[in-house]
């Protein structure tokens, strides 16, 4: 058994009641915390290793070293609970099943950053966990740890929970925050980063929700001790939702030193691939990270075991690797169509475009629809290097990353699965009534870009 | 006209922002209004958002027209709104979306004529695992097959009397 920090109390039964939380070990790293100073606190962090657990994989110490702290002006502490990244659905289990440990990093990262007022910003669709978090809140107001002069320390803390409406968008961060201002979620253009200017504009950080609860062990056992979780610069332990064809689905914590091949196969996580089948392909960190074939997904390019961590993960860089992204861990089987998964997740990005940027408002749409004619079996063989080529305009080329993670899973369809693209065109009658199988898996270095491109 | 207990709600909402920052509070209210006012939001509704938050209609507009939960016209009682993405997809959510279909004899954006159901197609909701789904008012309905659709649809029937 792999060891946990996030979710080793999480068998215990009604842990998300107060109570029980506290009669575990719940609120003594806060305890901790608050009985040292900030910088003390930032430190154990730092030392920890920390990376963000929403995608980017930032440094959490360095993000909160950052924060401006002017004479007289509040600084906040936004919890970014609008998990919206399709195959991700980590945070969800974490604010359902264990509310506490999420208000108890939220107290030591608010102490720790002089923020006294904490938002929780959670995607609209979850319309019942507010209530959960909310009662969550009050039973730890009641107990103490929220409200004024917490613990006697002259520390003051608010948290409230506010409702996203449905925008992938307000995820990026100066987007969850144009939100929370009560406007469009139309990302800002950085700098000045949230860090300086965020919210109403005063100095804010924002975290994951995932991120905010792994400061909760790492005061626990400390910074030192955590880092030595995990393997290199991926310490500690992160949460795999892991989706599609594999018989056990599910929200998983792993400790980054095992291998994906063990993630996928072995019975402690996904248990195989769903009825027998074999693997096609992963996108292991969300939608938006490039898809790899079964070959590559397993070993690297140079024939190393592929591990679950940041690095092993990302070796090769696009030609032959991919990203950790969220932990939105998506398994195809041999009966599934690249082209149409790669066309529902163009359909995602075109709906999810806030139009800010014209790269990326047009481009997503004209990729969905050149997509949906390959899979209609109305395609022509041009229209691949056309696709290439709108997504090579449109990465890079908007204010926000969001048209990067449009153009990546495209490309990296392409990139791989180039064969089966050109299969549905050479063949539109048959693509309509069977699915390619798999791929064969032609060496993706030499067919990484079309020529003319 | 929200009643009293509403608008102490708005009024508690409010409180959550700094001084002059009630603006905020424009996506809570909107939710609020949505339920309140038969699951969608009229230019009216709007106008009346706008005067509870002392802000002008416009920013009600072009906030309310930007999110996807917030209807800018009427639907049914029950909304099915089932996910389509890659994850679900792969889990067989064409297949339900059909059934739905033909079962209540709409397409996909179209409420029965006893305007009890309207189907939806949505984007990812963060339930991949336990796929296919949709989302039916507050809460999900996973591990959608056929069966599972006759169930709902006869469970709101039975509570729609």
């Amino acid at each position: 058994m792999g060891r946990k920090l996030l979710l080793d109390k999480a068998h215990i039964e009604n842990i998300r009641y107060y109570d029980v939380y506290r009669a575990n070990g719940g609120y003594e790293s806060a305890e901790k915390a608050l009985k040292m100073t900030p910088e003390l606190v930032l430190d154990e962090v730092k030392k920890s290793g920390l990376r963000g657990r929403g995608g980017a994989g930032f440094p959490t110490g360095m993000k909160w070293s950052f924060i401006a702290k002017p004479e007289g002006v509040p600084r906040y502490l936004v919890c970014n609970a609008d998990e919206s990244e399709p195959g991700t659905f980590k945070d969800r289990y974490l604010m359902e099943f264990l509310p506490h440990l999420l208000i108890e990093g939220l107290l030591i990262s608010s102490y720790t950053l002089g923020a006294n007022s904490c938002y929780i910003y959670i995607r609209g669709e979850y319309a019942w966990i507010p209530d959960i978090l909310e009662e969550a809140i009050a039973d730890a107001k009641k107990n103490g740890w929220l409200g004024k002069n917490i613990m006697g320390t002259g520390f003051d803390l608010e948290i409230y929970v506010q409702r996203g409406a449905g925008a992938y968008i307000c995820g990026e961060e100066t987007a969850l925050i144009e939100s929370l201002e009560g406007k469009r979620g139309n990302p800002r253009i950085k700098p000045p980063f949230p860090a300086i200017k965020g919210l109403w504009d005063c100095p804010t950080v924002v975290n994951n929700v995932e991120t905010l609860a792994a400061i909760v062990p790492i005061m626990r056992i400390g910074g030192e001790e955590y880092a030595k979780y995990g393997t290199g610069k991926s310490t500690g332990t992160k949460l795999i939702s892991a989706c599609g064809n594999i018989n056990k689905p599910g929200v998983y914590e792993i400790e980054m030193n095992i291998s994906v091949e063990e993630f996928i196969y072995s019975e402690e996580y996904c248990g195989g691939i769903a009825n027998g089948k074999r693997l096609k392909a992963c996108i292991p960190g969300g939608s938006s990270v490039p898809i790899v074939p079964a070959n590559l997904l397993l070993k690297t390019a140079k024939g190393e075991t592929r591990m679950m961590t940041y690095e092993s993960l990302s070796d090769g860089g696009f030609a032959t690797g991919t990203m950790m992204g969220s932990g939105g861990f998506i398994v195809l089987d041999e009966d599934q169509c690249i082209v149409k998964n790669t066309l529902t997740f163009a359909r995602f990005y075109h709906h999810e475009s806030c139009g800010q940027c014209s790269p990326c408002r047009e481009g997503t749409g004209w990729m969905e629809r050149v997509l949906k004619n390959i899979e209609k079996g109305k395609g022509k063989m041009s229209d691949i290097d056309l696709l290439w080529d709108i997504q090579r305009k449109i990465e890079g080329n908007t204010i926000c990353p969001l048209g990067d993670a449009a153009a990546w899973p495209v490309a990296a369809a392409i990139r791989h699965f180039r064969d089966e693209f050109e299969w549905h065109v050479l063949h539109p009658e048959e693509s309509q009534v069977r699915n390619f199988g798999l791929a064969h898996y032609a060496d993706p270095l030499e067919i990484a870009a079309p020529a003319a491109v | 006209m929200f009643s009293e207990a509403k608008l102490n709600k708005v009024k508690e909402i409010i409180a959550r922002y700094p001084q002059g920052k009630q603006k905020s509070a424009l996506l809570p209210v909107l939710h609020l209004a949505q339920e309140e006012f038969g699951g969608w939001l009229s230019a009216e509704t709007m106008d009346y958002v706008a005067s509870l938050l002392q802000i002008t209609p416009i920013e009600v507009y072009e906030v309310a027209t930007f999110y996807s939960m917030f209807n800018m016209k009427p639907v049914g009682k029950y909304v099915f709104e089932v996910c389509h993405t890659g994850p679900c997809m792969l889990r067989g959510s064409d297949n339900i979306v059909d059934y739905i279909k033909k079962k209540l004899d709409i397409n996909v954006g179209e409420t029965t004529k006893d305007g009890l159901f309207t189907l939806k197609t949505v984007e990812c909701l963060g339930a991949c695992g336990y796929a296919p789904m949709m989302q039916l008012g507050k809460h999900y309905r996973e591990h959608l097959t056929p069966e599972r659709v006759d169930e709902i649809i006869n469970e709101c029937r039975v509570n729609a009397n």
